[in-house]
């Protein structure tokens, strides 16, 4: 018997490391070649890696969140014959160590995290087939004090008082028999200590906090949000843009669409405005690498669509708009946001996008600030349409109204420039028409 | 004449619900307005509950010395016959309503509420008129209003009251005996009246629709009034509609076909339902759920200082319940921090033996998803019970949670168990466990110890059973 340690392939162009997902495996598991062992999360996707032999693990290499170097050890696994581990690998298990463990420079397989990255998009952070989070531990001894749902035991008297100091009694634990609530106990919850818990009575402790580990989907998004803001001095501009015309077309096409035809969100008008508007505002659509002070303008407009996804919020990315027709963009977003929400994206379409769109209309409010989706210059958002009076031709008249809510670099984008764009796509959104005017809107 | 009121609380509607609800707003120093076109007191006082009681009191004081002619029993024996005198008994009944009237009346007063007699009609959510007796209106402004106008006796299309067709209270108001009354509806009111004219000396049969009486109670807790009624003569018959009267005949239909059941009387008894009508409600912006009014779990409808309590916002159709609603609508009012969440109503059925109950029985604690344990103690063991004459198939019966002996339901049969309801409610809502209940000494000879006895046969060790 020997053991055979398993490295991490070499998973994708470009990819120097990757993070552990979720193990399918744990040591003492038989697994056969081929298996799948465990999903591995890059800045681009999630990847199943199999196992190349058969055997008994004996070692898994780190946990979920651990980053793992293409070419570090994965898993160590007891297979017949000698196996792979001679005696110049270096021997020692890897240290199990979780993304919070300190970094040790000493051993090349466990990379510092959060690793200093090139402020990857929060798109291509890729699947939620990663959970977003996951639990630890419990840092308290005790959770809620009852199942959830159970209704809290207590006397009449004690249910009077609780209700007078609109105290509910689903937080207050109870050390009384069956978990009943006693005076005391509730005493003891109004003055924010566990003194009347008698021991041995079955009390549970006051709500604790629980540590979450912030791995995966989330971690990328974190970084990505936290690099955004930090190094991108955001610009915000909101305007309102009459769409009762717009609103009128977009249900009359989807009245007429085909089986075939995706049913049309604003979304594609918006992306079909932004194809006639930014090439006259190039600066726009680019990406900036603010490392080498070079920007990159496109020619071609990837418009990122920034959509919530089970694991949270991911960027699949509609390429070259320019060349679609406003129903090929109504199927590509409806494709792309399914894709993204059932983890199955590929790498290619989540990423390369030179400038993103995010909605938020469906849960009303009336303007956002959204977040720039570095390297990217600008991102414009809809908010909610909503019918409001309005003053037309000396009349109040009911119009329908969307707020476009935007935010620009304002290292790349001056304001001027900015509000330009805005107010070029509000024109066009305003006459629908010239939507589909090329060459002379 | 013409007056116009303004007041911080408006209660329309003088029953448990409505005369609780307006003696604590005058307790707490709300000026308060209860408007009643009829005697205080409501259903329950005037047509329900204590004169029913009072009725079926005297019925079995009746029937009880009836027991004692010929040989007698108890070594008592009576030279002749008792006999029964409704017209007295009615005289003797209408004094206790009465005297609780007005008992009512002055403790409304004492509380410095304005009692207004007449007719209400709402304006609106905050204003109504009342028309009194002698043409006199009332005009009457309130911050808060809160709504207590209980229920009424369901009509049967083919059975509408009047004649001899009765409602129960009409029934309560007899002077004399019927010779054959037929009871339509086996459910509590129906039993009750049923039984007691039973014991009064009428020939009584009981027509139920479906296939069971008393439908909020199990089996076995019913078990025992069946064995009465079937001891007794009384002729229940299930399954069998009524479709109409005339000529002294009541038409009922079964499965088998159409059938007369000769009779004087008829007692309609299928239900209540509330009463929304002829008060204005459609001139109130307010949601309802069903046929009652909508209100969430501090009796606030869905117009702002609107209040409703009682019969009127939904089941159970109680007067307890709605006296608890009562004081506490009128504790919100005053700005305490209050909701309506009683872990167990409990409820008595005054039939022969009487049903008692608080919290789930077995069966629905089954439906629930809890696993429990369940301990029985026969009323023929315990000794009070026995020189009661109350130890007959009667039984107390404690449901408690398997995982932690909570009690979640205690319910009896028997003579006399209504009194036990007390200790029943106040286990559930002590939130006790099976120990608590063991570890209680209850006074020797009473029926309580039967309570204690049904604990400890939960927990397997029953002492006398």
């Amino acid at each position: 018997m020997g053991i055979y340690t398993f490295k991490l392939p070499d998973i994708g162009e470009g990819i120097a490391e990757a993070e552990i997902a979720e193990w399918k495996i744990a040591v003492g598991d038989v697994v056969a070649e081929d298996q799948g062992i465990v999903d591995m999360l890059t800045d681009k996707a999630a990847v199943e890696i199999e196992s190349p032999v058969g055997g008994t693990v004996k070692e898994l290499c780190g946990e979920a969140g651990s980053m793992i170097a293409v070419g570090g050890p994965l898993v160590r696994i007891e297979v017949e014959g000698d196996g792979n581990t001679a005696v110049e690998d270096d021997g020692e298990p890897v240290e199990t160590a979780s993304s919070t463990a300190p970094a040790d420079p000493e051993t090349p397989v466990q990379i510092p995290t959060p690793a200093p990255q090139p402020a990857p998009a929060p798109a291509a952070a890729a699947s939620q087939a990663t959970p977003p989070a996951t639990p630890t531990r419990q840092v308290s001894s005790g959770g809620l004090p009852r199942k959830a749902g159970e209704k809290p035991l207590a006397s009449p008297a004690v249910r009077r008082r609780a209700q007078s100091l609109g105290i509910r009694l689903e937080y207050v634990p109870g050390s009384g028999p069956a978990g009943r609530i006693t005076r005391q106990d509730l005493d003891a919850f109004v003055q924010g200590h566990q003194g009347a818990a008698s021991p041995g009575a079955g009390r549970a402790a006051k709500p604790g906090v629980e540590e979450i580990r912030i791995i995966g989907l989330r971690r990328r998004i974190a970084t990505a949000m936290q690099q955004a803001k930090q190094r991108i001095p955001h610009f915000a501009y909101v305007e309102e843009v009459d769409v009762t015309e717009l609103e009128a077309l977009r249900q009359h096409l989807n009245a007429q669409r085909r089986d075939d035809q995706a049913k049309l969100t604003m979304l594609p008008f918006l992306a079909r405005a932004l194809v006639i508007a930014v090439p006259e505002h190039p600066q726009v659509n680019a990406r900036f690498d603010d490392e080498a002070d070079v920007l990159h303008r496109y020619d071609a407009l990837h418009i990122g669509i920034a959509t919530q996804t089970p694991g949270g919020l991911v960027v699949p990315v509609m390429q070259h708009a320019e060349a679609k027709s406003l129903w090929d963009m109504a199927a590509d977003i409806r494709r792309l946001a399914e894709a993204a929400r059932s983890g199955k994206a590929s790498r290619e379409e989540l990423t390369g996008s030179t400038l993103t769109i995010t909605s938020l209309g469906a849960m009303g409010g009336i303007a956002s600030t959204p977040v720039i989706n570095a390297p990217e210059v600008g991102i414009i958002g809809v908010n909610k349409m909503v019918q409001r009076p309005m003053y037309l031709g000396g009349q109040l008249t009911p119009r329908l109204m969307m707020n476009l809510s935007s935010s620009f670099d304002h290292r790349i984008v001056d304001g001027w420039d900015a509000a330009a764009l805005i107010q070029r796509i509000k024109g066009l959104l305003e006459h629908p028409a010239t939507l589909f005017m090329e060459g002379e809107a | 004449m013409s007056d116009a009121l303004s007041t911080q609380v408006l209660v329309v509607g003088g029953g448990p619900g409505g005369y609780v609800a307006a003696i604590r707003a005058g307790q707490l120093g709300l000026k308060t307005v209860l408007v009643d076109a009829d005697q205080l007191g409501g259903t329950c006082l005037i047509r329900g509950c204590i004169p029913s009681k009072a009725l079926i009191h005297a019925a079995s004081k009746f029937d009880a010395l009836q027991q004692h002619v010929g040989e007698g029993a108890l070594g008592i024996r009576l030279p002749q016959a008792p006999e029964f005198d409704l017209g007295g008994a009615v005289h003797w009944k209408n004094g206790i309503v009465q005297k609780l009237n007005g008992g009512v009346a002055g403790l409304l007063k004492k509380a410095r509420v304005q009692v207004v007699s007449g007719w209400a009609r709402f304006e609106d959510g905050k204003s109504c008129i009342v028309e009194g007796d002698g043409g006199t209106t009332t005009h009457i402004q309130a911050e808060h209003t809160i709504i207590a106008t209980g229920s009424l006796p369901v009509e049967l299309p083919g059975l509408p009251f009047g004649g001899n067709v009765l409602s129960s209270t009409d029934a309560l108001a007899l002077r004399a005996l019927p010779k054959r009354l037929v009871v339509v509806g086996a459910g509590y009111i129906g039993m009750e009246l049923g039984m007691a004219f039973r014991k009064m000396g009428a020939e009584v049969t009981v027509v139920e629709a479906t296939d069971r009486m008393l439908p909020s109670y199990d089996a076995d807790l019913v078990k025992p009034v069946r064995n009465w009624c079937r001891q007794h003569g009384m002729d229940i018959r299930f399954e069998t509609k009524a479709v109409g009267y005339a000529d002294g005949q009541l038409t009922v239909q079964t499965a088998a076909g159409e059938e007369q059941l000769a009779c004087d009387k008829v007692l309609v008894t299928v239900g209540r339902r509330p009463n929304t009508q002829g008060w204005g409600l459609d001139r109130l912006v307010i949601d309802m759920n069903g046929p009652f009014i909508k209100v969430d779990d501090s009796c606030q409808t869905s117009m702002r200082g609107v209040w409703a309590i009682g019969d009127v916002v939904g089941e159970p159709m109680l007067a307890h319940k709605a006296s608890a609603q009562g004081e506490m609508v009128a504790e919100i009012i005053a700005g305490q921090r209050r909701k309506f969440d009683p872990a167990a109503i409990p409820a008595v059925c005054f039939t022969e033996p009487e049903i008692a109950g608080a919290g789930l029985s077995p069966d629905e604690a089954h439906a629930a998803g809890l696993d429990v344990v369940v301990g029985n103690f026969p009323l023929a063991a315990n000794g009070r019970a026995l020189t009661m004459e109350a130890g007959e198939s009667g039984f107390v019966r404690v449901t408690a949670r398997r995982d932690n002996h909570l009690i979640v339901g205690v319910h009896a049969v028997g003579a006399h168990v209504s009194e036990l309801t007390g200790a029943f409610v106040q286990a559930i809502e002590m939130g006790a466990v099976l120990e608590d209940l063991a570890g209680i000494i209850q006074v020797h000879p009473t029926m309580s110890e039967s309570f204690h006895e049904a604990a400890l046969a939960a927990l397997g060790h029953a002492i006398h059973a």
